[in-house]
């Protein structure tokens, strides 16, 4: 079992208080209705996927109820980072190169 | 009759503290501290079960977890029979009964052994090769008939009468492995202040110090220092000492799982004590102290009764004082088995010779054999031995070939060296590193924060072992904030030497000798279908394991996994990392699905909901379902009514005059703030901004894509108050659905989501005369027509509590939604219940709601849709707002596909027989006559027997639904077809004049 830095009770709490809520930084546009075919399957239904470093959604759902994301490593499952949901896309990573 | 094997004098146990047992019904006695193994072997007994495939028999290989061959059943009382179990692990108790398994009728003479002289039809690969063809034979024949012949213990028939416990516990520092490392690693963590956790599977702590005789540790002979080292370790605060506790499991972020095994080892445990306790540990430094096990040699029936390890033979003989025979040889290529040579001539034992492989061994431990007149046969191998239920003689030939010889002996000790336990360091996703030099896989590099000490570190020599293991507990500690303490490190005065040995099949059980020469015992595989998996194509020993399947018995190769590959690399002409090592995955011994499962199990396996009324409609008859959690008022049924005749009375009863149900498990939420209004919009298809204070509206909600979600009534208490109703199983998702728009797509919306499903308890009263029930007990509302007409909300009170009084309709009927707070809510009942009776009214169940409801089309999110339904579909278009410019789904509703013509659309459906209910579920057809398979057009979604239509009724999506309006369809049943006409989805009051009648 995991444990889950939450960004929002700072602190390390187990993988069980957690659930997955799917890809991060993928905003509804806020034009949707009037989007092409083409955007709105990008938007809806195309994921990454991607094996190694993954930004994902997390909710504290048994614990803040906030919603917050996540940098993993899909391989190894190990969280790199977390942050609050709103807070851009981090630059540099913990244990990243300088 | 009975012959003792024990040796006076010998051995840590109290001989006086006897323990009766029995073995496949015959009595003997043990000693307290025995193990079964220990005590069987004290009575003479080698023979104790027949192998998996070939149902050879077998003996006792080992002394511990390890053990491959010594599996029995433990039968306690009828429901307590444990399959399987490791007689070289289980504890005698007085009066342990314990059985052979895999044989028939009886463990020396077993039919099932025909498979040994059938065995060329048996070898690797079998399963995939022989039963082909034809394919329906495997299911009917091959597999039981193999299940049948091939197989272990069998499972008790009975529920597991036991408990189980389960604790968290946090720790510093956490050592694995309580052998003379790991007790050394403890005590250096333990001077620090830390809480430190230590765990060992065996009953006593001490690890090899068992069986070694010629350590001394601060002046102490090695087992009384590791005894007393860990009575000084249980006395600490900060130090928990956990025996007969093994590490099954190393997961994530140091999280480590162990079992503890309570009450197996006592005679009658007190009933409340848990048979097993499952410890989830979450460290912050692991030491990995595992040690190292002792590989047997691969050579002609070296799986005979009788051919054990040498380590098992000493560990018998200088703890619980065994001989394992009187007449005993020794095979080895390493030192290590010299000592139990010594050992047990020492103890009055005949060694009759020991056959050693390598050529000239040399050494002071070679010395002091052979200056005890024990027979050393350097440069030879033993190539088979005689016997069959017990080995009687050993065969022994120059390694390259020449004259043979043969020595006769009761038991063979053999050592081919020594294999570090790398299981748990390889689950933590440690990467392992071949060391050519001693020919061994270890810690190479690590993914956690633990770190391996001792023979599982490659380690060689008590005293390095325990340096570095007492550096390694120092260390631990310390990295886990331990504050520096003065070291006490143990000093080794004496020990004894490990060394190397060999890796593959001995000379004559070579290439191109067909000898059953056993590397994998439990599993049944030879050195001969190693190879011939690699003559068959096999590279990887990946794929070597899954074709012979060896190493993958549920001792999980701890004895065969590095000949296996040995043997394999040899027969490639590759070196062993080449071939690589099979993966190492949890469990390391076999867990129990009792500890798994703990008191998760029965009534607790999954909380139970009971709504405020459950005590109430148990008293008075109802029959309960299952709605998710929830337990549910089914129906009503009166003395001597089945739930058709209930169902019937009710639905007339609420058309008639009145029903009272229970309708709590409805999720609810308060959406609340000045932009309430605006998240409304944003998440249900309807407006909402215009809908006024003290109205309710049917709400529909989307999820992005288009397709409906959820569904329910929504009141607006004041400007920026809402009180959201969704489907009972809808109230959790439907709650995380909207948290996640508010929190991350709608931050800007000033409003506040609070789940309020257990506040209300929400009783309906519907039916013509709901309105006369509610109305004496009503304070500060009018509830006439024209002040609160359907769908409308009121706050009052009801009986003195507070209430949200909705007027809404679900089965078409005048009617109520009585909310009030959850502990009033059977006080409520109760009393509305009263003013029922007076009007002759009903209780009513779910499934009464369902058919009032279908019999006016009103659709149930989940039945009669499944998530690819759009609001057209279900002919609920009217509630998406037209004009509006966004909310969840706007975009997903005008994709292709969802706008397409021919989609299946929510319809009625009448048989052409009024009297066939049909079945929910059933397909569809435009033309029963097609050949299978036919096109089905799409499926029975609702159906039920309508009292008040007097006919059956059913809801079905059908492709293009809406315009077949009066098409005849089909539905074909197994035995019959059953000719629908297609209709419109109300059945009852067409004109919703009963909503205020
Ligand atoms: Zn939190």
């Amino acid at each position: 079992m995991l444990l889950i830095h939450c960004p929002y009770c700072e602190e390390e709490r187990p993988e069980i208080e957690f659930r997955n809520a799917g890809e991060a930084h993928i905003a509804r546009p806020s034009d949707i209705a009037s989007i092409s075919d083409a955007d709105f399957e990008k938007f809806f239904f195309i994921r990454d996927n991607t094996k190694g470093l993954v930004y994902e959604r997390w909710r504290h759902v048994h614990g803040c109820a906030r919603f917050f994301n996540a940098v993993r490593d899909s391989v190894s499952d190990k969280f790199v980072m977390t942050y609050k949901a709103g807070e851009p896309k981090p630059k540099k990573l913990p244990g990243a190169g300088k | 009759m009975s012959v003792s094997y024990r040796v006076p004098g010998k051995g840590r146990l109290t001989q006086a503290k006897t323990a009766r047992f029995t073995f496949d019904d015959q009595s003997y006695s043990g000693v307290a501290g025995d193990t079964l193994a220990s005590a069987l072997l004290a009575n003479g007994v080698h023979l104790v079960g027949r192998s998996f495939k070939y149902h050879r028999p077998r003996g006792i290989l080992s002394a511990g977890a390890e053990e491959p061959n010594a599996l029995v059943g433990i039968h306690r009382d009828a429901a307590r029979k444990t399959p399987n179990v490791r007689a070289t692990v289980q504890e005698l108790y007085d009066g342990l009964a314990a059985v052979s398994q895999n044989r028939w009728p009886s463990l020396s003479f077993d039919v099932g052994a025909v498979n040994d002289l059938a065995s060329p039809f048996f070898s690797a690969g079998f399963y995939y090769k022989t039963f082909m063809w034809p394919k329906a034979a495997w299911k009917s024949l091959y597999e039981p008939k193999i299940r049948e012949a091939a197989g272990l213990g069998v499972s008790p028939e009975l529920p597991d009468p036991d408990h189980y416990a389960a604790r968290f516990a946090h720790c510093e520092v956490l050592v694995l492995g309580g052998g003379a490392a790991g007790i050394a690693a403890a005590l250096a963590a333990a001077e620090t202040g830390v809480r430190v956790i230590l765990a060992d599977e065996q009953a006593d702590f001490g690890g090899a110090l068992r069986f070694e005789s010629g350590s001394v540790i601060d002046g102490q002979n090695g087992w009384d220092w590791a005894q007393a080292s860990v009575a000084k370790l249980a006395a600490m605060e900060n130090v928990r000492v956990l025996s007969r506790t093994t590490a099954f499991g190393y997961y994530a972020q140091n999280f480590v799982g162990l079992v503890e095994r309570v009450s197996d080892h006592m005679q009658a445990p007190h009933p409340d004590l848990p048979r097993e306790r499952l410890w989830q540990v979450r460290a912050k430094r692991v030491v990995i102290a595992t040690g190292a096990i002792e590989r047997h040699m691969v050579f002609a029936d070296n799986d005979r009764p009788g051919v054990m390890l040498a380590s098992a033979a000493r560990a018998y003989l200088n703890h619980y004082g065994v001989a394992v025979g009187r007449n005993v040889g020794v095979y080895t290529a390493n030192d290590s088995a010299y000592a139990a040579a010594i050992d047990l001539k020492k103890a009055g034992v005949n060694i009759a010779a020991i056959v050693d492989l390598r050529d000239n061994p040399a050494g002071s431990i070679i010395d002091e054999a052979r200056a005890m007149g024990i027979e050393i046969h350097g440069g030879r191998a033993v190539v088979r031995v005689g016997g069959k239920l017990r080995v009687t003689s050993m065969t022994v030939q120059p390694k390259n070939g020449g004259g043979e010889r043969t020595i006769p002996v009761d038991a063979v000790l053999m050592s081919a060296g020594w294999t570090p336990s790398v299981h748990l360091f390889s689950q933590s996703r440690g990467k392992v590193a071949f060391n050519d030099e001693v020919k061994r896989f270890l810690p190479g590099t690590y993914a956690q924060d633990c770190v391996s000490a001792g023979a599982c570190n490659g380690t060689d020599g008590l005293s390095a072992c325990l340096d570095e293991a007492y550096a390694a507990g120092v260390k631990a500690a310390k990295d886990a904030g331990g504050k520096a303490a003065k070291s006490t490190k143990p000093k080794v005065e004496a020990s004894e030497s490990w060394s190397r040995g060999m890796l593959g099949a001995a000379p004559g059980a070579g290439p191109g000798t067909t000898v059953k020469a056993f590397v994998d015992f439990q599993n049944d595989v030879t050195a001969k279908d190693i190879r011939q998996a690699v003559h068959e194509g096999m590279r990887s020993i990946e794929h070597v394991k899954r074709f012979t399947t060896n190493g993958m018995a549920t001792d999980q190769g701890k004895t065969s996994n590095m000949h296996g590959l040995a043997i394999a690399a040899d027969e490639l002409g590759k070196q062993i990392p080449e071939v690589g090592l099979t993966t190492f995955r949890a469990p390391y011994t076999p867990v129990t699905f009792g500890s798994i499962v703990g008191h998760a199990r029965g009534k607790l396996f999954d909380p139970t909901r009971r709504t405020a009324t459950h005590g109430w409609a148990e008293r008075n008859g109802a029959v309960f379902e299952d709605v998710g959690q929830w337990k549910r008022a089914w129906y009503f049924p009166k003395s001597g009514e089945d739930i058709h005749a209930s169902v019937n009375r009710e639905c007339v009863t609420v058309r008639k005059t009145a029903g009272l149900f229970d309708a709590s498990t409805l999720g609810k939420i308060e959406v609340v703030g000045p932009d309430a209004a605006k998240f409304m919009e944003l998440l249900y298809t309807n407006p909402w901004e215009k809908l006024e204070v003290g109205r309710c509206r049917y709400g529909v909600m989307l999820r992005e894509d288009g397709f409906i979600y959820d569904d329910g009534v929504v009141g607006r208490l004041a400007a920026d108050r809402f009180h959201v109703t969704t489907t009972t199983g809808g109230a959790a998702r439907v709650m995380n659905h909207m948290e996640d728009y508010l929190q991350t797509e709608f931050p800007h919306l000033n409003v506040w989501l609070t789940s309020i499903s257990e506040q209300w308890a929400v009783i309906a009263v519907q039916g013509p005369k709901s309105r006369d029930i509610i109305a004496p007990l009503l304070e500060g509302i009018d509830i006439s027509d024209a002040a609160m007409p359907h769908m409308s909300v009121r706050e009052g009170k009801i009986c003195g509590v507070p209430t949200r009084l909705f007027r809404m309709s679900f089965s078409g009927e005048r009617g109520f939604e009585v909310n009030v707070p959850a502990d009033y809510g059977e006080a409520v009942w109760e009393a509305l219940w009263a003013e029922g009776q007076k009007h002759g009214a009903c209780a009513y169940g779910t499934e009464t709601m369902h058919v009032l409801r279908a019999e006016k089309g009103y659709i149930i999110v989940g039945q009669d849709t499944d998530g690819t339904v759009t609001p057209d579909d279900a002919a609920l278009g009217w509630a998406v707002g037209k004009k509006k410019t966004d909310f969840v789904g706007i975009r997903g509703l005008k994709r292709p596909d969802l706008v397409a013509k021919g989609r299946k659309q929510l319809v009625g459906l009448k048989t052409k027989d009024p009297n066939v209910v049909l079945e929910e579920g059933a397909q569809i057809v435009a033309d029963p006559k097609q050949p299978i398979p036919m096109k089905m057009l799409g499926h029975v979604t609702s159906s039920y027997w309508s009292e008040n239509c007097g006919r059956s009724i059913a809801l079905a999506l059908v492709a293009g639904g809406q315009d077949r309006m009066g098409e005849t369809l089909y539905v074909p049943m197994p035995d019959s077809t059953i000719e629908v006409e297609v209709t419109g989805l109300v059945f009852f009051d067409e004109k919703g004049e009963h909503l205020n009648g």
